[in-house]
């Protein structure tokens, strides 16, 4: 157990010590005593609402208001994951989204979620947190032999190592590295996500995204103006960095000008103000997402657990801030070593503090504020180190008024390794390291100067330019990104624009407000809050601490905390001609970790361009990509998931099938049965009797999917004629015929049976993955190619219900529904030949009726409106019983139409197999002027007679041969391989015929029928099929004609 | 005949907003030229509504006209008509190249109502349903997820919704996941 915050020093040492170094575990049990919270500090916590969690199985106790980070610093907890490569100890470094460090699983089951930054997630009671990338056990780590090694361990090393031999790579390498390496747990794969998700569209003049006082000034601005401003804001808090920095904003305290900001924002009716959303990405024409964690810090409380904000505005402010860059010295990774702006958060926001005898090393002046106010909080500033030689300004004499030890030129040789902070070497900055004093510390906070967070003002385009004084870049102003309208839809402002002091941040922050009001057409005025800070000293760049670091120094500075890269790594990189900082990026792996270098990128291309004896800008950074910070897939899934992961289209029989034994075949978005399976039957069994019971008596086929498009105008038929190989205009009146459909380029592309409605209408039937695809298809020729033919398309596809009843006894059927109706359709051959439609009255249905066929039986098409579509079947299956009617599924419908030789699109066709190679010359017209795919098929690759082509294939011995089986020819390719001579493309067990039937493409294959060629089947069987006519049942088709 | 089926029975539910299937509804689809003078008044015989402006719905006390696209119109008929009224268009419409085409049973029609009508399609329509945005008798076509779909908001606030019937039942289930009682954003 754990004592809880409050409890007395040195409470409850156990078994879960993080250190079995006893030095470390001396100045923890110290430390330990800081597990009081600090007094008249942590304005954001609540010491009223104890919240308990765990971290790593170990009770801990945190307050209302704290970030799991915070709770985990104030109960001890420095040493929080380890390193990706070398699995070094490591502790929290930042107090934000920018943390490197502190990724952690959180919590448990159907609800685990590995890689989350403590930082950014607020207790709640009962959180549970697992440290990653360790094992067994956080502190005791057997990848930390890596950490021995890594003088063995540079940059660029699997690449080197591991390439050869070839093979070990994916079988021996690759594995074992991916064990030992890698961050998070994913989560198991057979849970799935217990939360729900949810997108909102919304559209704004102005987006603001960030809620700090520079959101907020530019914010106010803009909402004067009567634009309509959506605001974001990631943390729970609004007022970004301003109310822990300090100054004044109007006269007064920056939290209280927060306060009165937002009261004024949220009483406006064209503001929309919403905190815990990060505004994840900026694109195309103000397109932008926020992420919006809405029960993250509240499980259990019901609802959408994120919301994905899908944003369209006129102009986006960017205000996100700037981030403290680290300083480059060897030891900058152990536990309590901390950037300077992040311990000044944990003291005020928390009151909490890593150490109660901190150094702080600093080459600007803002590092000077966590100074004072750890000694206002009474934590002792062992030593305040600035690079500087003559230091900093107001807030220097400050410190040193206030007693606290100074020293310029100064900055850190190292800091002993290990678990936590123990000792600090103090060197000249200017120097190569040679330690001139140590001191025993538990902290350290550093201050590297501060980079404004470009990445949105970055996602769609915008440039930066390189700042010497500040030593960052910034956006630059002539070239944001730009929009539709060739101007710029993004705007900068406050310290994410390059200003860092709070007047200059207001000001600034005012006119972005202004500029994109104005930009979106209104009329603004930028008038902003007045604010007040000390006057501060210029920064002093330091890319390296001290200057002229020993190699075994610049072995142990690191530069990304979470991907192991250190300043040596880049630097070789660079000797081995890594030139571009994109190159750099990949061979060393510099800011590819989750945290997508935020803490990194500066100080790394410095390095690198140091180096490469370049200048910065020169090198330039590396691509800043959306989001921000990761995002959750359930929030890009959004409501996609469960029954809405997918449409399921429905016929109107569906609910009929699914009661009566559907076995469900996917066919686009459709559910198809493939066959009605009945208690006590196997699926195969099932389809054979349908196919028996289809050819002897009746069957009832759900046709509904099935597209159909009407075709009408004056240019219908002429139209039809370019659309479709054969001819379509001389279909007379009231007949049937089929028809092929290709593309540009010759390939057949689908097929049905198309029926003349009147002298300007066609009905065209397609496959039912095809009804979408072709109405496209001819719309596109309509409206692009043929935009002043007149002609009209309509889908119509799901206004019918469609029903083939097929089978000798189909005519006794349709003629006893009329019976029991008192009359209805002549269904005879003499009044509704074959390849004819009619339209009339079946069992008191009103239906278009079609004699068409795609089993060879005799067959009618008939459909119904979909209202009447169940109602139908059943008047079918009521009536049919006498006559042993049985629905039939989709692979009945396979087998009927290959023990036909009917080809079927998707299994004859594959996008590479023209009209001609499936025998279907008669079927293209060779009075046309043209159709589409006419000259293709001329082109002579398509008329070479060494083609595959379709052929029926039966086996020696009665077996089915396997499905995409290759025919073996005669010698090898140019690759070693065998030749192939042909392909099964479609093949089953005939039930009708008792025996195996296939069809396949074979070179010469019409020519060689009797031939037998062989099929070396995956089983090792090589399987010998006779190549014959692919039509294997009623080769006059005198069953269909009846 | 037997009695004609809607796709979902008329159901129902009730969280941010109150989702119905609203039964069978007569629907033409016309094509043809907008501006014709034979056309206009074959719709205003058919439906008692005026050709409406662009990305607009005109509703008479017998039926209404939707914009569809430039060339295209939704007609709303009782259901009981539409196969004759589809037939009178065609017949008023046999000199001019026009295509008019009963497709009432090929969609759904869903209603939606209630305060939180708008954020509820808010979440699943690319479409600003602002109330300065967004009026009644404005019509439009657009995506619901993953589906097509078209609505338009009458006077009492509510929307009328139309999809394809063959994924009526998706869009209702949308229609709930989004209505979900602990799901309010909050902006309209």
């Amino acid at each position: 157990m754990r004592s809880p915050p409050n409890a007395p020093a040195g409470a409850g040492g156990s078994s879960n010590d993080p250190s079995p170094n006893p030095i470390c575990r001396r100045l923890l049990e110290k430390v330990r005593s800081m597990s009081t919270r600090l007094a008249n500090q942590g304005r954001l916590i609540d010491r009223s609402k104890p919240i308990e969690f765990t971290f790593n199985g170990t009770r801990m106790t945190g307050y209302a208001g704290d970030t799991l980070a915070s709770a985990l610093l104030a109960n001890d907890q420095l040493l929080v994951g380890r390193s990706f490569k070398y699995h070094r100890p490591r502790g929290l470094v930042a107090s934000g989204a920018e943390e490197p460090n502190a990724l952690v699983g959180l919590g448990t089951g159907d609800r685990f979620e590995p890689n989350q930054r403590a930082t950014t997630t607020e207790l709640f009671s009962g959180l549970s947190a697992q440290s990653q990338n360790h094992w067994p056990s956080l502190e005791f780590d057997v990848g930390v032999v890596n950490n021995k090694l890594a003088r063995f361990l540079p940059a660029g090393f699997y690449y080197k190592m591991f390439i050869h031999p070839r093979p070990f790579w994916k079988h021996i390498y690759e594995p074992i590295i991916r064990k030992s390496a890698g961050l998070g747990q994913a989560p198991d794969q057979e849970l799935k996500d217990a939360d729900t998700y949810e997108h909102f569209y919304f559209f704004c003049d102005v987006l603001v995204v960030g809620g700090g006082v520079a959101g907020l000034q530019a914010a106010l601005v803009a909402a004067k103006s009567g634009a309509k401003v959506l605001v974001l804001e990631q943390n729970a808090h609004w007022g970004g960095r301003a109310p822990v920095d300090g100054g004044m904003i109007d006269g007064d305290y920056p939290e209280a000008w927060v306060e009165q900001a937002l009261a004024e924002l949220t009483a406006m009716e064209n503001v929309t103000l919403r905190n815990r959303c990060m505004g994840a990405g900026v694109y195309d024409h103000g397109y932008a997402l926020g992420y919006e964690r809405l029960t993250d810090h509240a499980p259990g409380q019901g609802g959408p657990r994120h919301r994905m904000w899908r944003i369209r505005a006129k102009q986006i402010v960017t205000a996100t801030g700037a981030i403290e860059r680290p300083l480059s010295f060897a030891g900058n990774d152990v536990p309590g070593v901390m950037l300077a702006s992040a311990m000044r958060d944990y003291v005020v926001n928390w009151g909490t503090a890593p150490g109660k005898r901190v150094v702080v090393a600093t080459n600007n002046d803002d590092a000077y504020r966590t100074a004072l106010t750890l000694h206002e909080a009474g934590i002792e500033v062992v030593r305040l180190l600035d690079t500087r030689e003559t230091g900093g300004g107001a807030l220097m004499a400050e410190a040193r008024e206030k007693g606290i030890r100074v020293e310029c030129g100064r900055g850190i040789a190292k800091v002993k390794d290990g678990k936590c902070v123990t000792k600090v070497a103090i060197c000249a900055q200017n120097g190569q390291g040679g330690a001139q004093e140590e001191v025993e510390a538990d902290a350290v906070a550093m201050s590297g100067g501060w980079s404004p967070v470009v990445h949105l003002w970055s996602h769609c385009g915008g440039k930066l330019i390189w700042d010497d004084a500040q030593a960052h870049f910034r956006p630059d102003p002539e070239r944001p990104p730009l929009g539709a309208d060739g101007t710029g839809f993004v705007v900068a402002a406050g310290s994410a624009n390059g200003p860092l002091e709070l007047g200059h941040v207001l000001a600034d922050a005012a006119e972005a407000g202004a500029k994109a009001a104005k930009a979106a057409g209104f009329e603004a005025e930028a008038k902003p809050a007045t604010g007040a800070a000390q006057d501060e000293a210029p920064m002093q760049p330091v890319w390296l601490m001290p200057a002229r670091a020993e190699i075994d120094l610049r072995m142990k500075a690191w530069l990304d905390f979470q991907n192991d890269v250190k300043v040596s790594d880049v630097q070789l990189a660079a000797r081995e001609g890594f030139e571009s900082v994109e190159h750099t990026k990949r061979y060393t792996t510099l800011g590819m970790a989750t945290d997508q270098g935020k803490l990194s990128n500066i100080n790394g291309l410095a390095i690198l361009a140091d180096s490469l004896g370049s200048e910065i800008p020169q090198v330039g950074t590396t691509t800043f990509r959306p989001p921000y910070h990761p995002i959750s897939m359930g929030a890009i899934g959004g409501e996609a998931r469960g029954e809405i992961f997918q449409p399921l289209r429905k016929t109107p029989m569906h609910d009929w099938h699914e009661a009566n034994g559907a076995d469900w075949e996917p066919v686009g978005h459709w559910r198809r049965p493939y066959a009605f399976v009945r208690a006590g039957e196997s699926v195969k069994e099932a389809v054979s009797r349908e196919i028996l019971n289809t050819r002897q008596n009746v069957g009832l086929l759900d046709a509904s999917t099935l597209g159909k498009l009407i075709v009408k105008g004056p240019d219908a038929g002429r139209f039809l004629d370019m659309m479709y190989t054969n001819m379509m205009s001389t279909l007379k009146v009231g007949k049937c015929r089929y028809g092929l459909m290709c593309s540009e380029n010759g390939f057949l592309s689908d097929d049905g049976v198309v029926a003349r409605i009147d002298e300007d209408t066609w009905l065209c039937h397609t496959t039912t993955g095809g009804a979408d695809r072709i109405h496209a298809h001819m719309e596109e020729w309509l409206q692009t190619e043929w935009w002043d033919w007149k002609v009209y398309v309509a889908n119509v596809t799901e206004q019918l219900a469609q029903v083939a009843v097929v089978g000798p006894k189909a005519r006794m059927l349709l003629e006893k529904l009329n019976a029991e109706a008192g009359g209805g359709m002549d269904v005879s051959k003499e009044a509704l030949p074959f390849m004819e439609w009619k339209d009339g009255e079946i069992g008191g249905f009103t239906c278009r009726a079609y004699r068409i066929s795609f089993s060879g039986e005799l067959s009618y098409e008939i459909a119904v409106p979909a209202s009447q579509g169940q109602a139908f079947w059943d008047a079918l299956m009521t009536a049919g019983e006498e006559f042993g009617v049985m629905p039939y599924g989709t692979e009945c419908l396979h087998v009927m139409r290959a023990e036909k030789g009917f080809i079927m699109i998707g299994d004859e066709t594959d996008g590479t197999v023209i009209p001609q190679d499936l025998g279907l010359n008669w079927a293209i017209s060779k009075k046309k002027e043209d159709f589409i795919g006419k000259r293709a098929q001329e082109r002579s690759h398509m008329v070479d007679p060494d083609r595959w082509q379709l052929v029926g294939l039966e086996t020696l011995d009665g077996s089915v041969l396997p499905d995409g089986a290759y025919a073996l020819g005669n010698g090898v390719n140019a690759n070693g391989q065998k030749n192939t001579i042909g392909r099964v493309t479609s093949t089953y067990h005939s039930p009708t015929l008792g025996k195996g039937i296939a069809m396949g493409l074979v070179r010469h294959g019409p020519k060689r029928m009797g031939e037998v060629i062989e099929f070396p089947g995956t089983d090792g069987t090589t399987y010998k099929a006779k190549i014959v006519d692919p039509i294997f049942y009623d080769k006059e088709g005198e069953k269909q004609n009846v | 005949m037997s009695d004609p089926l809607s796709a979902l029975a008329g159901a129902r539910y009730a969280g941010l907003a109150t989702i119905e299937e609203a039964g069978l509804q007569g629907m033409i689809t016309l094509r043809g030229d907008l501006s014709s003078k034979t056309l206009q008044k074959a719709v205003k015989a058919a439906t008692g509504a005026a050709v409406p402006q662009t990305r607009r719905i005109a509703v008479s006390d017998t039926g209404a006209v939707a914009w569809m696209s430039p060339d295209e119109l939704l007609l709303l008929v009782p259901y009981a008509e539409v196969v004759d009224k589809t037939a009178a268009l065609t017949d008023a419409l046999s000199g001019d190249h026009a295509l008019a085409v009963n497709i009432s049973d090929a969609r759904a029609v869903f209603t939606l109502s209630g305060a939180g009508a708008r954020e509820v399609l808010g979440k699943i329509c690319p479409v600003d349903f602002d109330v300065s945005a967004f009026k009644p008798g404005d019509f439009r076509r657009t995506r619901m997820a993953q589906v097509a779909a078209a609505f338009w908001l009458d006077e009492a606030e509510t929307f009328h919704i139309v999809c394809f019937r063959s994924v009526a039942q998706y869009v209702f289930n949308l229609l709930m996941a989004s209505a979900h009682p602990q799901s309010k954003v909050g902006v309209y």
